[in-house]
């Protein structure tokens, strides 16, 4: 029997992502891909993943999945509420998020509510057995394409495996919750920053905007006080020559409300955009739930290139500061080693 | 002529040679999507993930871990400033349309008497446009093809339709397009292609591509069917429907 892992019941907006589709914007492809690339890459990185491996995206409600493996590690990195596993014989029983956990044949992870965010990542030790579509496994469903039948999960479905059973090794976690940082959104002017007043661009970065319930993988409708265009709205002002779309392109219609364009966006568009999102930025975007509000702050591109790279540093440090994590009553093998109680075996067996 | 460069945030600039839809402007838009496709073969450009022709813009992705825009915007420049080659060779493609169903073709005697044409005019107008595929958009295999001849410009439907069928063939503007999928649309709906402008199982999904000349060859219901059916089994030879530029 095939390495698997089934939906015994679905979450409410499940989708395999890895971090997008590039390559393919100039045939209208949307690059789809995680909305937040920080947790997928921690998540890859707790199962000794590449960070680009495909992993389960879990949106507002996660599923239950029954382990048809004879083990696997997982890594889950967000808040999920509850998060529990499940033996055939054995009651549920809570698990931490932000580590990887080791699976059994037979286990049901029961996953429950994404908390105080919109996404909640689930990373699998060798990834899916599933073919890329143009390159990429990040589902894309409004085209059908990609992850899993190119589509969100559904009960019944079994999500084939790249590995049987897991690889030897302890079971990691973060040491300390990712620091996304706070404070304004950061943004960079342009490309239409013209087709708006002095005014329009002040309102823009000084004021609140509130997160509307028209919000999804495909962008963020904000709700807050009107920007205004340059020239009416009635004499064109609103339109340009449709051009390219960028990941985090603030476009602002003719109702003056900014809608942040996020992974599933459409390539090209035709309403000019005021600003676009700092790409250090972009996972905290992609987190927000409606109802929350924001603020805009703007940077030059070589600043925002600047905290990007920071934002990297500060990934690999996390990663290269990951903890064992220790079963409860278990043996910490690595931490012995680290802790030089066995020392005298080693040193024996190298002289000899 | 001179181009300006617009910031779209530390992932992405535009390239924008002009304000206008214009033929000399999109080749050189093309242009310089050919060039910097042929300055990363080389193994230039470390950095650039990919660019996005538009009308009068192309729109160049990085990544600011491997580059950054004081790197590349100058490289750009340099290729630019070298010169880029006008009224490039383009595919010229020929694509089947019914116009011969009333199914296929609910707006057609609507556009007839909105430009004072006959069915037949109407039909004789399309076939004879010069259209070249400007931009791929909106969603996957969305082609904007310009060129419709000017008799036949209307604005688009005052009321969208929620369901166009796929690989429907409309008009609006000076434009023409083919539905991928199926979906809403406001414009007039004058044929069908039996062809699929996205078919996820081909190893390139979309079939037209920026900078192709199209045209379009009229059949008969009998061999729509004919195509169809070649197309839903996945027999049917694409490469026929393009000439050597």
């Amino acid at each position: 029997m095939s390495a698997a892992l089934k939906v015994v019941r679905a979450g409410l907006f499940d989708t395999l992502q890895d971090l997008g589709r590039t390559g393919f914007m100039a045939f209208g492809m949307p690059t789809a891909g995680a909305m937040d690339r920080v947790a997928l890459t921690l998540a890859n990185a707790l199962v000794s993943n590449p960070a680009n491996t495909a992993g389960l995206e879990i949106g507002v409600m996660g599923p239950d999945l029954l382990v048809e493996a004879d083990s696997v590690h997982v890594a889950l990195v967000g808040p999920l509420s509850p998060a529990l596993v499940e033996g055939p014989d054995t009651p549920p029983k809570p698990i931490e998020s932000d580590r990887s956990h080791l699976l059994k044949r037979g286990q049901t992870l029961r996953l429950g509510m994404v908390e105080g965010s919109s996404t909640a990542y689930l990373a699998i030790a060798g990834g899916f057995a599933l073919a890329p579509f143009m390159g990429s496994l990040s589902t894309y469903p409004r085209a059908g394409v990609g992850g899993f039948e190119g589509r969100k999960l559904a009960a019944g479905d079994a999500l084939p495996l790249a590995r049987d059973h897991a690889a030897p090794g302890d079971d990691r976690k973060l040491a300390a919750p990712f620091d996304y940082g706070r404070g304004p959104v950061r943004i960079v002017w342009g490309p239409q920053e013209e087709y708006f007043t002095d005014t329009g661009r002040r309102t823009f970065v000084e004021a609140d905007y509130r997160v509307s319930k028209e919000a999804d993988r495909m962008g963020i409708r904000f709700e807050g006080p009107a920007i205004e265009h340059a020239v009416s709205v009635a004499k064109g002002g609103a339109d340009i020559i449709s051009d390219g779309i960028a990941p985090g392109a603030i476009q602002v219609p003719g109702t003056g409300l900014p809608i942040v364009l996020l992974a599933d966006r459409q390539t090209v568009g035709g309403y000019p955009k005021i600003a676009t999102v700092a790409s250090v930025d972009l996972p905290r975007l992609g987190r927000l739930l409606p109802g929350q509000t924001v603020r805009f702050r703007a940077v030059s591109v070589e600043d925002a290139e600047k905290l990007r790279r920071e934002q990297e540093a500060l990934l690999v440090r996390a990663i290269a500061d990951f903890k064992v994590a220790r079963p409860p009553g278990g043996i910490d093998l690595a931490r012995l080693y680290e802790e030089n109680l066995i020392d005298g075996v080693v040193f024996a067996h190298t002289k000899a | 002529m001179s181009v300006r460069y617009l910031s779209c945030g530390d992932t992405a600039f535009t390239v924008e040679f002009g304000n206008e839809i214009s033929p000399e402007i999109n080749g050189r838009v093309m242009a310089l999507h050919a060039a910097i496709g042929r300055a990363r073969e080389a193994g230039d450009l470390t950095g650039v993930v990919e660019t996005v022709p538009t009308m009068r813009s192309l729109m160049v992705t990085y990544d600011p871990l491997a580059a950054s825009r004081a790197d590349l915007q100058p490289r750009i420049d340099m290729l630019i400033a070298r010169g880029l080659p006008t009224g490039m060779a383009s595919r010229r493609v020929t694509l089947p349309c019914c116009y011969d169903d009333a199914e296929f073709a609910p707006d057609l005697a609507e556009v007839a008497e909105r430009t004072k044409k006959t069915v037949e005019q109407v039909i004789a107008a399309h076939l004879a446009s010069p259209f070249k595929v400007y931009v791929l958009g909106f969603m996957p295999g969305l082609a904007y093809v310009a060129g419709l001849d000017r008799s036949l410009y209307l604005p688009r439907r005052a009321q969208p339709r929620v369901r166009v069928p796929r690989s429907s063939v409309a008009i609006a503007m000076d434009m023409t397009t083919i539905y991928p999928f199926e979906s809403p649309g406001g414009w007039h709906l004058i044929g069908r292609t039996p062809l699929w402008m996205f078919d996820k199982r081909r190893e390139q999904p979309v079939f037209l591509a920026p900078g192709d000349s199209l045209s379009f060859q009229r059949v008969d219901r009998k061999t729509f069917d004919r195509i169809a059916h070649d197309v839903e089994a996945g027999t049917f030879d694409w490469i026929k429907l393009v000439n050597a530029p």
